[in-house]
């Protein structure tokens, strides 16, 4: 009655790759449109999908089909006619698939904002062409910075209402170029668009000769994200031991976990944190297979040639290139939650695989994000707001800077009493 | 994944690479999704005290089981599984669910819908769907066993209120979603923390799509139950929808049975799935089937999901998968 999965046809096993962006922008700048454009064109919508908001718009009195209303997502956001939150959207073309976080743009979604920038490999901010760079564009791009996004994308909308005025793209372009030299963004590109009209958004405009670029769609399957990671510093936080304790594998031990950071090899001389204990690796395990190498952000099981005490919460790293085991945190925090941050508050903080409790020794700053000025004179971190902050760990945290690597530089700090995640950190270096 | 070698005899001496490798160190989507799903189950397992896995037998159910395995391998899978019955699943779904039990060597619960009405837990009263019935029975057998984290197979891409649904997914004391209250979640760092009495919905597989589910089958050549494929069967039209023909459904006037070639894109209950018409008899077939499809799986095939445009949210509010 059952049927096993055969491979009898020419479908092949892509050999897709995977980008994560994030988007940010107001209804105003045509954010849902340009989102509705993108999944529509790599047909990533179905007809189901487009009747249900091409009934909506009607009812709605609309005129046009409003693809916005393909990423509103609940029904108390439809209501209220609002993205109360962080929204996933999927699309693929042949060479990528692609993850879109999808957060909403105003000043109180900065914590939604944070979210979405954690994970993404590149962020796309909208300006609208006819109002040029606002507060809001530039607090996008400043988080970006903040989270370390590596690859951005300013794409100037609704090109199609200024009529493809090149000087127009270019004041917003060399304004922008002016301020982002002030942050941290090591590849920016500059897109002029629209996402109404679809004019260099998959296909490359022919009203606005005077642009040499690629369209945005191309920008997003082309731009090269696997640099990005680290691959030299090797980090590999144990999550879980395997012993099997069956017959057959009676004196297996392996530590599961992912890479996040470095290549991991067969024969490669490691060291444990925090015994700081020697040995080589054995073997490293995929599955029912050895492989011969392991890097970010693979999950394998690490066998070590000798048998030491390894618990979840260790870190496997190299003799000589290991993180900074510590317990007094410096980091950028990003505020999640009403009730504000202060001094001596105790904390739950979850670093990789290690939890500890945190003390808040002293709130350092609050970087206004639309000025960068740094208020030196507050007392405490409000909901979304973003601050220097020292912290006293109650046991080491094997910690690199985020800048270095965003996978043992950054933590989440947890309210002990509700169990809620109520701030995001950034380990500085 | 070019990286693999069945078995590194010669792992090679303790010094740095004399030269760097040639590849560029890129991981297809599909391994990365792999890679990023078995992090959460690890997690999960390390740091609930009470896990289990919903498994239907259907497609995105065991993608999940495969992904434990994985993830735990050569040691077995540390958690049991848990099937809500309701009285109305096809047998050969039935059949491959309980293939996979057996190989896997798992403990399974079965929470019977049909029980669940026998005790009072639940109330049939003729008008209710088994589907709508499923979440009193589901909560009942999660507050029983005392399970503190209930893996589910539901994917972002299916409906807009899973579009923005956490990966570790909060539950109240009455298995309550509030969609309002949701924790933020950042890079791979999971906040497991619940109360007494709460419990948390996991959704390792957050970040695949219909048709990733459909690569990774046909990659991994997994079981699935046979309906999945092209096969002839009675059918009857109703509402748009091919439902199959039996001693569960009561024909309607008008209505006439039919033997026609289909599949199913998803495997629910029989009263309320419907299916496809379609000759695609392997994974691959499906794939390019899939990869021109013009409607959801949802769309085309749950009944229960067409009542309203909020039928997703609303149930899953009160606690459904």
């Amino acid at each position: 009655m059952a049927a096993t999965a055969t491979e009898t046809t020419d479908t092949q096993t892509p050999r897709m790759d995977l980008l994560r962006f994030a988007t940010a922008g107001s209804v105003d700048d045509g954010k849902s449109t340009l989102i509705g454009r993108l999944l529509l064109d790599s047909k990533a919508i179905f007809e189901d999908q487009l009747e249900a908001v091409e009934r909506t718009s009607a009812d709605k009195g609309y005129d046009y089909t409003d693809l916005a209303l393909l990423t509103d997502g609940l029904r108390s956001e439809r209501e209220q006619g609002i993205t109360i939150d962080v929204a996933y959207r999927y699309f693929a073309t042949p060479r990528r698939k692609f993850i879109i976080a999808d957060t909403p743009g105003h000043v109180q979604y900065t914590r939604n904002m944070v979210t979405g920038a954690s994970t993404a490999d590149l962020g796309l901010v909208l300006v609208d062409a006819r109002t040029g760079l606002t507060e809001q564009s530039r607090r996008h791009a400043v988080i970006l910075s903040l989270l370390r996004v590596p690859h951005l994308v300013l794409a100037v909308n609704k090109m199609d209402l200024v009529d493809y005025d090149q000087a127009i793209y270019e004041k917003i372009r060399d304004e922008f170029d002016t301020f982002a030299a002030k942050l941290t963004i090591p590849d920016l590109t500059i897109i002029p668009i629209s996402a109404l009209q679809g004019d260099n958004v998959v296909e490359r405009s022919t009203n606005m000769p005077w642009y040499q670029g690629t369209s945005l769609l191309h920008h997003l399957e082309n731009v090269h994200v696997s640099s990005d990671r680290d691959l030299v510093d090797t980090r590999f936080p144990v999550q879980y031991v395997v012993r099997p304790k069956s017959d057959e594998f009676h004196d297996y031990r392996g530590y599961a976990g992912q890479v996040a950071g470095g290549v991991l090899k067969p024969g490669d001389t490691v060291q444990v944190l925090p015994s700081g204990f020697q040995t080589t690796i054995a073997a490293i395990d995929l599955f029912d297979e050895s492989v011969s190498e392991a890097f970010p952000p693979m999950s394998v099981t690490v066998r070590l040639a000798d048998d030491l005490d390894v618990s979840r919460g260790d870190m496997i790293c190299r003799p000589q290139n290991a993180p900074t085991p510590t317990q007094d945190i410096d980091a950028m925090i990003c505020w999640m939650t009403n009730e504000p941050l202060r001094p001596r508050q105790k904390l739950a903080i979850k670093h990789t695989t290690r939890n500890a409790r945190a003390l808040v020794k002293d709130i350092q700053y609050r970087l206004d994000i639309n000025t960068l000025h740094r208020d030196q004179e507050t007392g405490e971190l409000g909901l979304n707001e973003i601050g220097r902050v020292k912290l006293r760990t109650t046991a080491p945290l094997f910690t690199d800077p985020y800048e270095k690597n965003r996978t043992t530089g950054s933590f989440v700090l947890i309210d002990e009493a509700t169990g809620i995640t109520v701030g995001a950190g950034m380990i500085n270096g | 994944m070019n990286v693999r070698a069945k078995d590194p005899h010669n792992p090679g001496t303790t010094g740095e690479p004399l030269v760097t490798p040639m590849h560029d160190y890129r991981l297809s989507q599909l391994d990365q999704l792999e890679a990023e799903s078995i992090h959460i189950f690890r997690e999960v397992a390390a740091e609930f005290e009470k896990p289990v896995l919903l498994f239907s037998g259907g497609k995105d159910s065991i993608v999940m089981l495969r992904l434990a395995e994985k993830a735990f391998y050569p040691a077995r899978v540390p958690f049991p599984v848990m099937q809500v019955d309701t009285g109305f699943d096809f047998p050969e779904v039935l059949q491959t669910r309980d293939n996979w039990v057996e190989r896997l060597g798992l403990r399974m619960i079965v929470a019977s819908v049909d029980q669940a009405i026998a005790d009072g837990i639940v109330v049939d009263d003729g008008k209710t769907s088994r589907n709508r019935l499923q979440i009193g029975t589901l909560l009942n057998a999660i507050e029983e066993h005392g399970f503190t984290a209930a893996f589910g197979g539901g994917r972002r891409d299916e409906e807009k209120a899973r579009a923005k649904e956490r990966v570790y997914s909060h539950r109240d004391e009455f298995g309550q979603w509030d969609p309002k209250m949701q924790r933020p979640e950042l890079w791979s760092l999971y906040n497991g923390r619940i109360s007494g009495g709460e419990h948390m919905r996991i959704f390792p597989l957050s970040n695949w799509t219909e048709l990733d589910i459909w690569h990774y089958i046909h990659r991994e050549k997994i079981e699935i139950p046979s309906i999945y494929f092209a096969h002839k069967r009675e059918i009857v039209e109703r509402d748009g929808m091919l439902l199959s023909a039996g001693d569960h459904l009561t024909l309607k006037s008008g209505e006439t049975v039919e033997e026609r070639l289909v599949r199913f894109r998803t495997v629910g209950d029989m009263t309320l799935t419907g299916c496809v018409d379609s000759a695609a008899a392997t994974t691959g077939e499906i794939i390019d089937e899939i990869a021109i499809a013009r409607v959801t799986e949802r769309g085309a095939t749950r009944g229960d999901d067409r009542f309203s445009e909020a039928a997703m949210e609303d149930r899953k509010k009160e606690g459904y998968f």
